[in-house]
């Protein structure tokens, strides 16, 4: 196979709104080599694909500087229609299958094989007859090509899901065009085995002469059939090096490491953990929360400590709180201040002295219909019936605007909120702004340990700083336990005094704060 | 000024603007085609007050996040069976009134529970099954009509049958036994029903109340995002059904006020396409399938009345045809279809309580 | 041991999918002695119906398959039709084709309805069903606009006959005598004294191998497709909403000429209310087929119909038998037909709910060292 080089792409930007995701990323890869794309989240990875697969969201937000050049052509994609034409083509996390179709009929979605008959002329071409058997055969072909044990004629709705990940594979390579396959965490939702056979696959088709870039964290894998690697870092290319001449604990470094070894570390004494006793016990947890799932977690929160849980996306870090606090299906034991808590019940968990702020502002952390002081005070109104005026002898539970209207100028005041009055609808707020109403109210049930999610996604570096020290002060100030879930691993080990590694559903290990960058790399690229 | 006009047109809404325009060119029209104003007028205060509790049965509802009651007949079913006790227990005037109240509430509530429930198990395709249950309980209650054994002269069949009668008199029982509390009577044409309003405004008043409760918080909430309501600890499910409940006893009361005013009680096919003219009420006061008023109640109810009281009387009068059937289903059915339409933003996936 | 399991499973599962058929089935059994109606008596009627009827409920076929649910907008279809056949009747044309004629006139204004409608319902995605209900009462109105009141006025009738005394506006009854049975009668057969209307069942048979033959085309595959995912589909580059909005068209043009087929065979039009209950019966016959929300075949409507029409049938009279009144029976077929909507829609709902609970589940991973990974 001669090295030729079939994708270039040139000095890359993109920022969305003012805040730069990509910044002059240069990167090739060669005919039927296969490219691994490593990075932390946010580090840029789904939007470099976005703009190489022609995605609607790019020219949406301004379209992207920089040049892809493919087959020494260069190329302008305005849709993904014109990359799949080009010989892009992408299998993504989510399935894009018809479940009641079978292999072959969604091989060839929108392809299909026809034949014309006379109504085609006075109707259109859309009335011709498919060619079934024709389009069985050319799709058990392909699926032959990729070499799997699948009959063509097998429904979508009763294929195992390691099928169903070969069957979209399968309708890639059908396109004749195809030179270039992005696959996005392949191996994700697959068992050990399943996940072998693909790695065969994909050098397969390597070994056909398609190029392929193979998104993943598992570094293992990567290893075993990556010829080249990629490492991005903030929407910095760090690093693309052949896969022989580098070792995972390199990879991990790149990956996580601003300046290595480096980074802000704390600057007060850390808590000693072991003299502090445990608040929160949780044993054989598992949570059923799609994407973010949990195997089994095992830990010892101590009272009054900032404890951080990091991990990549998906790994199932944000599966934790939100199986704690009931709002995911969840089993295995959790005891807080010597109580048994019961799962499945957001309100024991509140009642127990335990507040959330999560991660899904929009959806599960507003009302967005509604007022602000109404998103402040709800929770603490229903839960321990404060902001109310009880009439006839409590009958009656009458909502307190007034002392609900000075509740949230409290926190208004104190945590900046940016608004025209504590009245003002929570959609019309600014992300930033939103988050803190959303910190507000779990403050405003005055719990005795706290969980946040990603507490400052989305928000300016301003404001980033102010919701951490806000975060400091009440545990400083009213001894709160704090558990901090977030992506950001520098916003960890910032506040935190310990920090664990979510890895695959189960916590890869526990570091301090000020342990080398490298390490936590490792634990989160842990097979 | 003109800032403080376009945001009243803004908040107003099309739709609201342009039949507010039309009912004013209908009145002004009105006495050229030799319309009474006044007893238009009038006509148009009656069937607001008739109509007014039935349209602000919506509201629970649709604030519950349970959409438009295509269901309201159920609830009219619990108001015709506490009517036709009342008559049974031959009980005149106020007295005979509340007990028709009194004796629609149990009703109401039984009924509210078994369609909480029901509507629980369908979440997001609530108004159709809504639609098909209330027909379907119209037709069953249409059968047991015939056999319940009630058994009052003034409301079974004629002629020693059995079964009640399909129209019921309520003229020596309980009619106008709201209207007729301190009428304002104005010459020959203007006739204000005080009690009537006065009884609707109460029971507005005792909505306006129950959202402003602990648990109407909560309903509101769970309406507008079950998924933060459920994180906050609150019983979606349970919130459901009590805004369910709410609304079926809300519509028993309103057929009984509305039964008061029109001086009959009409069992069998009668409720069967009452729930039209509420939904299209609230809809053209500004509510959404998410979000309901009191406001919207207030201003859409007078405005539809409106438009069906006035609308054939004048353009009958101008073309010298009567096309008010007409008119009526295209305005109503139009304006729930308008409603229908709206892209609205999807609010968040199913919630388990 | 393990296969017999299976078969209980299977004899189970069957049981559930056709609830609805087997519990009208029921019904016929029991109810049909108590009607003291014949067998030949209820033969004759149900072939009658079956005449009458099919081309309406097949009509309802193809929206399912794109996914949009019962259309209750073949009303509209219905109204087309009925227009046409005022056309008809006004310029005296008679037999066979009188009937070819009304469904080339009406056949434009079917196509338009069909679109507008299409493009409401693609407003209201989710909430087909209800909508496409109250589109049927809106155009119900425009209709009556220009059949009550601007045709023999604005639309010039020469047929005084089916004018109203006051000049203007289609009578009430219109009597097609022009067209009875003209298609029922074009092949005559009689077998032991019952008429079969040959030249209808041939007309649907040609809709039937028209169905089969549309599934299996580009555009039937792009219904099918979007009926299940129409993110995946729009993905795969098939335009969803022109899908749609063809599959009513479809549907309604369908609809249009199921009309007339239905009106010839009555032999009367009731020029208002004729369309209005033909939603809901059709629909409701085609669910006790067997069919649900997201599938329906052809099957599905010709079971329906006779299991329908049984009931509509028998039950005033076996309502009279049991309790004394017949009243009784006739509510209790207006309370079935409503009913049954509701619980096909209901059990259709529920079961999706609990689809999407398990799918979620479906994708979970099946690691052996996962404890507590229930199922």
């Amino acid at each position: 196979m001669p090295d030729e080089i079939l994708l270039k792409m040139k000095n890359i930007n993109k920022d969305f709104y003012g805040n730069q995701v990509l910044t002059g990323v240069n990167m090739e890869l060669k005919k039927g080599h296969i490219l691994g794309l490593v990075g932390e989240n946010g580090a840029g990875k789904s939007t470099l694909m976005n703009i190489l697969f022609g995605s609607t969201v790019i020219k949406e937000t301004g379209g992207f500087e920089g040049e892809i050049e493919l087959d020494g052509k260069i190329c302008n994609f305005e849709s993904p229609f014109d990359a799949l034409d080009a010989g892009v083509g992408m299998v993504h996390q989510e399935f894009m299958l018809i479940p009641g179709f079978q292999a072959a009929e969604n091989i060839m979605l929108n392809r299909e094989l026809t034949q014309r008959n006379l109504w085609v002329d006075v109707f259109g071409e859309r009335l011709s007859l498919l060619k079934m058997e024709e389009m069985v055969e050319r799709a058990q072909k392909s699926i032959d090509t990729v070499g799997v044990d699948l009959d063509a004629k097998t429904l979508v709705s009763e294929m195992p899901v390691a099928h169903k990940q070969f069957t979209e594979i399968a309708r890639e390579i059908d396109r004749e065009a195809t030179k270039l396959l992005i696959l996005d965490e392949p191996t994700a939702v697959l068992t050990e085995s399943e996940a072998e056979i693909m790695l065969s696959v994909v050098r397969r088709l390597a070994d056909m002469g398609i190029s392929v870039i193979f998104i993943s964290h598992r570094l293992k894998e990567i290893m075993q059939i990556c010829d080249e690697l990629v490492v991005l870092r903030d929407g910095k290319l760090v690093k693309e090096v052949p896969t022989k001449e580098t070792n995972p604990e390199q990879i991990s470094e790149w990956m996580v490491g601003r300046e290595i070894g480096g980074g802000p570390a704390r600057e007060e004494p850390i808590k000693k953990i072991e003299e502090m006793e445990t608040v929160l016990k949780v044993r054989n947890l598992w949570v059923d929360m799609p994407g973010e799932r949990v195997i089994n977690v095992d830990l010892d929160i101590k009272k009054g400590e900032i404890f951080g849980i990091g991990g990549l996306a998906g790994q199932g870090k944000l599966g934790i709180p939100n199986g704690i606090m009931g709002l995911y299906p969840a089993g295995g034991t959790v005891e807080f201040q010597g109580k048994k808590i019961k799962l499945n019940n957001p309100r024991f968990a509140l009642d127990s002295g335990m507040a959330f702020v999560s991660e899904d502002r929009r959806d599960v952390g507003l009302l967005l219909e509604e007022p602000i002081d109404w998103n402040i005070s709800f929770t603490v109104m229903q839960t321990q019936e404060k902001y109310l005026k009880k009439f006839l002898g409590g009958l009656i539970k009458w909502r307190d605007d007034r002392a609900i209207a000075k509740l949230a100028q409290e926190y208004i005041d104190l945590l900046e909120i940016r608004c025209t009055s504590s009245r003002q609808l929570a959609k019309e707020l600014s992300g930033g702004n939103q988050q803190k109403v959303c910190l507000a109210k779990a403050f405003a049930v005055k719990p005795d340990l706290l969980f946040v999610s990603e507490p400052t996604r989305g928000i300016d570096v301003g404001a980033k700083q102010l919701v951490l020290d806000t975060l400091h002060e009440y545990n400083e100030k009213y001894g709160i336990t704090i558990i901090v879930c977030s992506s950001e691993l520098e916003e960890l080990r910032s506040i935190s005094d310990r920090v664990a590694i979510v890895s695959e559903g189960r916590i890869a290990g526990i570091l301090s704060p000020t342990a080398p960058l490298k390490e936590f790399g490792a634990l989160m690229l842990e097979a | 000024m003109m800032e403080k006009i376009k945001d009243f047109l803004e908040a107003a809404g099309w739709p609201r603007l342009i039949i507010g325009l039309f009912l004013l060119a209908l009145f002004i029209t009105a006495p050229f085609v030799e319309v009474n104003i006044f007893t238009s007028l009038s006509d148009v205060i009656v069937r607001f007050g008739m109509w007014g509790i039935l349209v602000l049965a919506m509201v629970p509802m649709v604030q519950g996040g349970c959409g438009l009651n295509f269901g309201l007949p159920l609830g009219i079913i619990a108001g015709l069976l506490g009517a036709v006790t009342s008559v049974e227990l031959q009980l005149t005037g106020l007295g005979g009134f509340f007990s028709a109240v009194l004796f629609a509430i149990p009703f109401g509530i039984a009924l509210g529970l078994l369609y909480g429930v029901l509507l629980n198990k369908v979440k997001g395709d609530e108004m159709t099954i809504a639609l098909y249950v209330g027909f379907s309980s119209v037709a069953f209650m249409s059968m047991m009509w015939l056999k319940l054994p009630y058994k009052s002269p003034d409301m079974i069949w004629a002629y020693g049958g059995s079964g009640l009668r399909t129209t019921i008199s309520v003229e020596k029982f309980w009619y106008h036994a709201l209207n007729d509390i301190w009428t304002i009577q104005i010459g020959d044409h203007f006739y204000f029903p005080t009690g009537m309003i006065l009884f609707f405004a109460f029971m507005c008043f005792l909505v306006w109340v129950f959202f402003h409760t602990k648990t109407g918080t909560a309903v509101t909430a769970a309406g507008s995002n079950p998924e933060y309501a459920r994180a906050s600890g609150v019983n979606v499910n349970k919130m459901r059904i009590i805004s369910v409940v709410l609304t079926t006893v809300l519509a028993a009361v309103g057929i009984i006020v509305y039964e008061q005013s029109f001086g009959f009680i009409q069992l069998y096919l009668g409720p069967f396409w009452m729930a039209f003219p509420a939904v299209a009420g609230i809809l053209l006061g500004g509510a959404s399938v998410h979000k309901a008023t009191i406001m919207n109640v207030i201003v859409g109810t007078f405005l539809f009345q409106g438009i069906l009281t006035m609308t054939p009387s004048v353009i009958n009068n101008i073309i010298q045809t009567d096309m008010s059937e007409t008119i009526r289903i295209i305005v109503s059915n139009g304006l729930i279809l308008y409603a229908l339409t709206r892209t609205i933003t999807i609010k968040s996936a199913k919630v388990k309580a | 041991m393990s296969t017999l399991k299976s078969k209980d499973n299977n004899i189970a599962r069957f049981f559930i999918n056709n609830a609805v058929p087997i519990l009208f089935l029921l019904f016929a059994v029991l109810a049909i002695p108590m009607s003291d109606l014949s067998i030949e008596y209820l033969i004759a009627e149900m072939i009658t119906r079956l005449a009458r009827y099919s081309f309406l409920v097949l009509a309802l076929l193809i929206p399912v398959i794109a996914g949009m649910g019962m259309n209750f907008g073949i009303v509209l279809g219905a109204m087309a039709g009925q227009i046409g056949l005022i056309f008809v009747m006004d310029w005296s044309i008679m037999g066979v084709p009188a009937f070819f004629l009304a469904i080339i006139i009406s056949m434009p204004l079917a196509v338009f309805l069909g679109w507008m409608a299409g493009i409401a319902l693609n407003h209201a995605k989710g909430r087909e069903m209800v909508t496409s209900y109250i589109l049927g009462f809106f155009i119900n109105g425009v209709y009556q606009l220009i059949v009550l009141y601007s045709m023999g006025a604005i639309i010039p009738i020469g047929n005084s006959q089916i004018v109203l005394p006051r000049g203007y506006g289609i009578r009430n009854a219109i009597d097609l005598v022009n067209l009875r049975k003209s298609v029922d009668r074009l092949i005559p057969l009689e077998i032991g004294g019952i008429e079969i209307p040959v030249m209808t069942f041939i007309l649907v048979a040609i809709l039937c191998v028209f169905i089969v033959w549309f599934r299996k085309t580009k555009l039937g595959q792009d219904m099918r497709a979007v009926g299940q995912n129409m993110e995946v589909a729009r993905n795969a580059g098939i335009p969803v909403e022109r899908t749609r909005i063809l599959a009513i068209v479809i549907s309604t043009v369908l609809a249009c000429i199921g009309q007339i087929i239905f009106l010839q065979n009555i032999g009367t039009m009731n020029t208002y209310n004729s369309h209005e209950q033909i939603g809901m019966f059709s629909i409701a016959a085609l669910l006790v087929g067997g069919a649900s929300v997201a599938k329906a075949s052809i099957k599905n409507a010709f079971v329906g119909i006779i299991l329908f029409h049984i009931m509509f049938v028998v039950a005033p009279r076996a309502g009279k038998t049991l309790m004394g009144e017949a009243q009784i029976g006739e509510y209790f077929r207006v309370f079935v037909s409503y009913a049954i909507i509701a619980i096909a829609l209901a059990l259709h709902a529920w079961r999706k709910n609990k689809e999407a609970e398990f799918a979620r589940r479906s994708l979970r991973v099946d690691t052996e060292e996962a404890p507590g990974t229930s199922k």
